[in-house]
């Protein structure tokens, strides 16, 4: 999320100060994504001036100037809201790659790869489980947040069980011809070059 | 003192040409007030690691001791009151008695072992309050939702002085909300002081344990080293 539609996000609830815009925006993203106050200006000043937000005309430049949405605004962030991501493409992912290098790669274990990031990947699980536990009850973005966390490591957990069983059948049959067809895939779902 | 200790647990299917050999020489231990997973796929003998750490079924070798106590040196009638006793278990399909109402469910390992009705009774009520059940005490399982069934089921697991707890895919057919639940309330009985054994090819549920024990092939290959703390996690990245 860039941060020009965080901010149009928070003016949607109603006016606010710069220094506020600056505050709420590291309390909704769990302190994570800290920014910093020049940031926040300077896309203050770029929505202004393309008559997304407005600020108040006797205010001066600072921490204490207001805004508020305009209708502009608002459509941009319902329009934003709507439009999904782009998820088209598979993403350039380095443990998919160490696996089919392992699986490829002479004397490999490549059970005992797979091994090796499924605990790792269950460990971090286990630090975000704690968070939830601790605190996430008391914050619904914080909980969305590790919620959202948890399901992408638990995706990435059960592709490696799921790689870890089909390699295994795969090694009890007979062998077959050599194929490698990531680019004809690649093509026909028109991924990123 | 461990509540469950297993030393060198194998366990061997059949004879000559079908022998299947689903265990060999598990060491697990699990102490009081702790929670352990034991993660692997379909097969990989996880479920007859629970039947036999819970003295549902004999080892081929090795030794299982419950509170330190021995089984093999307990009698067939020791070990069934050390059952009713001191162990609970959780199975994905909860199996509740359809005709019992769910304090009837959770009350009967008391009044099977001898406790009066009355006091029974008492404890399961206080078993499913502590469990937020307390209004589905009346309550027929199919009258319950899945979630319901699987939480009176952990009341029926923990009810009394039960200091073993055994579960088999416990939120196996249940969605997130209601695998959290049962998660949330099976740590809560390790607050307590029950030691907990959850086994589970799900990864979310694995990862509310302190310790996960990952099976392949009957076999220990792995064990998840103590995690730092969650405070990490939430460390600026460096390119932010």
């Amino acid at each position: 999320m860039s941060v020009r539609y965080a901010l149009l996000a928070l003016l949607s609830e109603g006016p606010k100060y710069g220094l506020q815009l600056r505050q709420e925006f590291e309390a909704r993203t769990g302190e994570v994504w800290p920014l910093n106050v020049g940031q926040v200006y300077t896309t203050l000043q770029r929505l202004e001036r393309d008559g997304l937000v407005e600020s108040e005309d006797d205010a001066e430049e600072g921490p204490q100037k207001g805004f508020h949405l305009t209708p502009e605004g608002h459509a941009e962030l319902t329009d934003w809201l709507r439009t999904p991501p782009d998820l088209s493409s598979p993403p350039r992912d380095e443990l998919v790659i160490k696996v089919m290098v392992a699986v490829r790669m002479p004397g490999a274990d490549v059970h005992e790869v797979i091994q090796v990031h499924r605990r790792y990947l269950i460990e971090l699980m286990q630090q975000w489980t704690r968070l939830k536990e601790d605190e996430a009850e008391f914050d619904l973005g914080f909980a969305l947040v590790v919620d959202a966390e948890l399901f992408r490591l638990d995706a990435l957990v059960r592709w490696l069980d799921a790689a870890d069983g089909r390699i295994k059948r795969a090694a009890s049959e007979p062998p077959r011809p050599e194929s490698f067809p990531m680019p004809k895939l690649r093509r026909r779902i028109g991924a990123r070059p | 003192m461990s509540m469950l200790e297993l030393r060198k647990i194998s366990k061997v299917y059949g004879q000559g040409a079908s022998e299947v050999q689903a265990l060999h020489e598990i060491d697990l231990w699990v102490d009081p007030g702790s929670l352990v997973a034991v993660m692997g796929a379909s097969g990989s003998g996880k479920s007859t690691l629970l039947t036999i750490a819970g003295s549902l079924e004999a080892p081929t070798s090795g030794e299982v001791v419950v509170g330190g106590a021995l089984l093999s040196e307990m009698s067939r009638n020791d070990q069934a009151r050390m059952r009713r006793r001191s162990i609970g278990y959780v199975f994905q399909d909860y199996n509740l008695l359809a005709g019992l109402t769910s304090v009837e469910n959770v009350s009967l390992p008391l009044e099977l072992d001898g406790v009066s009705a009355k006091k029974a009774r008492a404890a399961g009520m206080a078993a499913l309050d502590e469990l937020g059940l307390a209004d589905r005490a009346s309550h027929y399982p199919d009258e319950l939702s899945g979630g319901e069934r699987q939480r009176v089921s952990i009341a029926r697991a923990v009810v009394g002085d039960r200091q073993l707890l055994l579960a088999d895919e416990p939120s196996g057919a249940l969605d997130s909300t209601n695998g959290e639940a049962v998660m949330r309330m099976i740590l809560g009985a390790c607050k307590r002081g029950v030691a907990a054994v959850v086994v589970t090819h799900d990864a979310q549920l694995a990862s509310w344990a302190e310790r996960v024990v990952f099976l392949r092939d009957g076999r220990v290959v792995d064990q998840t080293m103590s995690p730092p703390s969650p405070e990490s996690l939430l460390q600026p990245a460096p390119h932010s």
